[in-house]
């Protein structure tokens, strides 16, 4: 199924994308990235993503660079 | 087997991070634009004027020609760079504060002498780059550092709706107000972003889109609460839709 690459260093962690996931795969990371922000961490441990492309439509930063289905 | 269905616009430079405030609105729009451009494969023929603000920093991020201008002043630099090479592709990128405070009487002429370039007008209702003051866009009783005790009308008047008013202009193509709160409104902004351009591209005059985004920062709220305030608040002063659509007009 489908899958996202997340760039850790480049989100400032407003969550717009967890808001926005239909299937709520994305959640606040525990570790900091380089710039001291808590990134948005993708979780899809059965499979359940649909590449819909919706988090990173909502990605004020374009964080999230790419999607695949 | 994968297949890639959506990837960072290439347009964007590949290093160019935006510097802005988390959950502020300018990146989605940026990024639509990017999309847009790509689309239209319009790289090498676009010529960008960036304005006053935090809209300024069009040349950090795009792989585009780009040119400043003074505060609020963009679509004059614009309307200079149309005529001179008709055959390059023209948009201002420029805020509330810039285009509908400061430069509005630009912006209406603009509009008036049907010049065939695209203004995108980001609208968060205060000057967002300077710490947040009262804009001509702002709400009555919204609190911002000029407005302490919120806008009050009998002092300072009363929100302007800057794509209502460029609609009413006669050379206007194309004016509408877009909001970047869901999923499903980004995509209409980036279909009324695309029909501002398309007029541009066909010659049919000036392209206005009104975009409500979100600032954090200066309305003291947390990304997401931002949006909804969009959705709840600001929606209800500044509504959504289109005011004017030349093309359409004619298909009918």
């Amino acid at each position: 199924m489908g899958r996202i690459v997340i760039d850790r260093d480049v989100c400032k962690g407003c969550y717009l994308c967890v808001e926005a996931c239909p299937k709520k795969l994305l959640k606040k990371s525990q570790t900091p990235n380089l710039h001291g922000d808590f990134p948005a961490e993708f979780v899809d441990e059965k499979n359940e993503c649909i590449g819909c492309a919706m988090c990173a439509m909502n990605c004020p930063d374009v964080a999230i660079k790419e999607v695949y289905r | 087997m994968e297949t890639l269905v959506y990837k960072r616009p290439e347009s964007l430079l590949k290093d160019g991070q935006f510097t802005f405030c988390p959950g502020c609105g300018h990146g989605v729009v940026l990024r639509i634009i990017a999309e847009l451009i790509d689309e239209y494969n319009l790289k090498k023929d676009t010529i960008a004027i960036s304005s006053v603000g935090c809209s300024i920093f069009l040349e950090k991020f795009f792989d585009l020609d780009v040119a400043g201008a003074s505060h609020g002043r963009s679509p004059c630099v614009a309307t200079g760079v149309k005529r001179c090479k008709p055959d390059k592709f023209v948009f201002t990128y420029q805020g509330d504060g810039d285009a509908a405070t400061i430069g509005f009487n630009e912006t209406i002429h603009t509009a008036c002498r049907g010049e065939h370039i695209t203004t995108i007008m980001i609208n968060n209702t205060n000057f967002g780059m300077t710490g947040g003051q009262a804009s001509a866009t702002t709400l009555v009783g919204q609190v911002t550092t000029t407005t302490p005790k919120g806008r009050k009308p009998e002092l300072t008047g009363y929100p302007l709706h800057a794509a209502e008013i460029i609609a009413g202009c006669e050379g206007t193509a194309y004016a509408a107000r877009v909001a970047i709160t869901t999923s499903k409104n980004i995509r209409q902004a980036k279909e009324a972003i695309r029909k501002a351009f398309e007029a541009q591209i066909k010659g049919l005059g000036y392209g206005f889109v009104e975009v409500l985004a979100a600032c954090p920062t200066n309305w003291h709220m947390k990304p997401i609460e931002a949006v909804k305030h969009i959705d709840n608040i600001i929606e209800q002063v500044h509504p959504l839709g289109v005011f004017k659509d030349v093309s359409a007009q004619e298909t009918k």
